[in-house]
């Protein structure tokens, strides 16, 4: 618990110094952090490709597919609790209906959540996020901020992780191994998702770095406006 | 002879009729989203039925690409697209070569997310088009076993050798928009020669920073 607090705070007084040192970027750029956000790719880079990858490679190779869905599942239903809540903070009823309808249907019928009974019979999931709420209030995104293990992220987005952090229900587990175990699984989990995509990035990108920060912000953009964005600006040809 | 006469204008109203309708169809374009749903499934089919492609034989794979889908692209708009502004600057030598090595990159980038389908199936969205609409979007969505669908949508104009597609959004990420601030990144650091030498790097399997 306590180390969860110190991460959270820690996160918060990086967060801030950066909306600090924000205002004095040239505001018309994404990403006027580009030195730091760079180095700190780096080392994710680095420990993704020593650490992650093949970890994950292992979990793929040993897991029976099945399990691997099943602990997906899992995390899935803890994200579809946060969906509901943030349904509820952008007084989206409808949606809210929908997640929560899934969280007490594979709860109650999944045994905790490990089968997705809801998706099968085509209760859609709402994915909505801290970051999105946010964003649906009216905030903007912010310059784009790359962290190591987290990944790429904005000051917006950074700030519903952290709100993240102190609502989630691991905040509850006073088992600090249990609850680091359900970390560390779970990140693997997150990460294994993630194999096709790298495997994309690592053909198609001239510059990984640029490559992820464009794929991500515009995948936010299209999620803030549930998948329906407006154009963006077209540059002049 | 009078009796003819209308026997044989009706067997040449007949065969005007029957020319018409099998001439009509090929001279009319195909819509765009039978166009998509066409090649997408023929795709489909030849990587599901191919066994060196089930064995993760590349060369195969970029051949069945070539030979069905990059007909119905548009690369030089492609690549202009990506290029934005910096498209003018370039000579045509330039501009030829660009969208040569762009789209090897696109194909081998294709290919290989293409090579890991099997149980994959696509769903085709109605589209709602006018006679006079030249440019649509025409929306898909991947269906996979493990997990939740995959939207890929293909921006298509309408060209006198048929609808061709100039972009491709996955889940909301767009092809041309997320090479845009890559090329002009490259151009600022290496001009535009700088890019082609990256992009032919890349395709020669020079990894990526």
């Amino acid at each position: 618990m306590i180390k969860q607090r110190v991460l959270a705070h820690a996160a918060a007084v990086a967060l801030a110094a950066s909306l600090v040192a924000g205002c004095a970027a040239t505001p018309s750029r994404v990403d006027p952090f580009e030195p730091m956000n760079r180095a700190f790719f780096e080392i994710h880079d680095a420990v993704d490709i020593a650490v992650m990858r093949p970890a994950i490679q292992f979990y793929i190779d040993v897991v029976p597919q099945p399990i691997r869905q099943a602990v997906s599942n899992f995390f899935n239903n803890i994200d579809d609790l946060i969906s509901a809540m943030n349904d509820l903070l952008q007084g989206d009823l409808d949606r809210f209906g929908n997640d929560m309808g899934r969280v007490i249907f594979n709860t109650a019928w999944g045994f905790g959540g490990f089968i997705d009974w809801a998706s099968m019979v085509g209760i859609e999931r709402g994915n909505q996020d801290f970051g999105l709420t946010l964003g649906k209030w009216g905030f903007d995104q912010g310059p784009y901020l790359f962290v190591p293990l987290l990944g790429p992220t904005s000051v917006r987005d950074g700030a519903g992780w952290i709100t993240r952090l102190y609502v989630g229900p691991t905040g509850y587990i006073n088992d600090i191994p249990l609850r680091n175990t359900i970390y560390a699984v779970g990140a693997v989990d997150l990460r294994a998702q993630y194999t096709e995509a790298t495997r994309l990035v690592d053909t198609a990108a001239l510059d990984r770095y640029v490559f992820i920060r464009n794929a991500y912000l515009q995948r936010r953009r299209y999620l803030l406006y549930d998948g329906k964005p407006p154009p963006e600006p077209e540059e002049k040809q | 002879m009078n009796a003819m006469g209308p026997m044989l204008r009706r067997i040449l109203a007949l065969v005007v009729a029957a020319t018409v309708f099998h001439v009509a169809p090929a001279l009319a374009q195909e819509a765009p989203d039978a166009l998509v749903k066409r090649v997408a499934e023929d795709v489909l089919a030849a990587i599901k039925s191919d066994p060196q492609i089930q064995a993760g034989n590349p060369a195969r794979i970029r051949e069945v690409i070539e030979v069905k889908l990059v007909p119905n692209f548009d690369f030089a708009r492609i690549t202009a697209l990506a290029m934005g502004r910096n498209w003018r600057t370039a000579t045509p030598e330039q501009q030829k070569r660009l969208t040569d090595e762009f789209r090897s990159l696109l194909v081998r980038t294709y290919s290989g997310a293409v090579s890991q389908y099997r149980n994959e199936r696509i769903d085709y969205k109605p589209l709602k088009i006018g006679p006079a609409d030249t440019d649509v979007v025409v929306r898909t969505a991947v269906i996979r076993a493990n997990g939740p669908p995959v939207p890929m949508d293909y921006s298509m104009e309408k060209t006198p050798d048929g609808w061709k597609c100039y972009d491709v959004v996955v889940g909301g990420v767009s092809l041309v928009t997320n090479y845009r601030d890559e090329f002009n990144a490259q151009i600022q650091s290496g001009g535009i020669d700088g890019l082609i030498k990256t992009l032919a790097d890349r395709n020669k399997g020079v990894a990526a920073k």
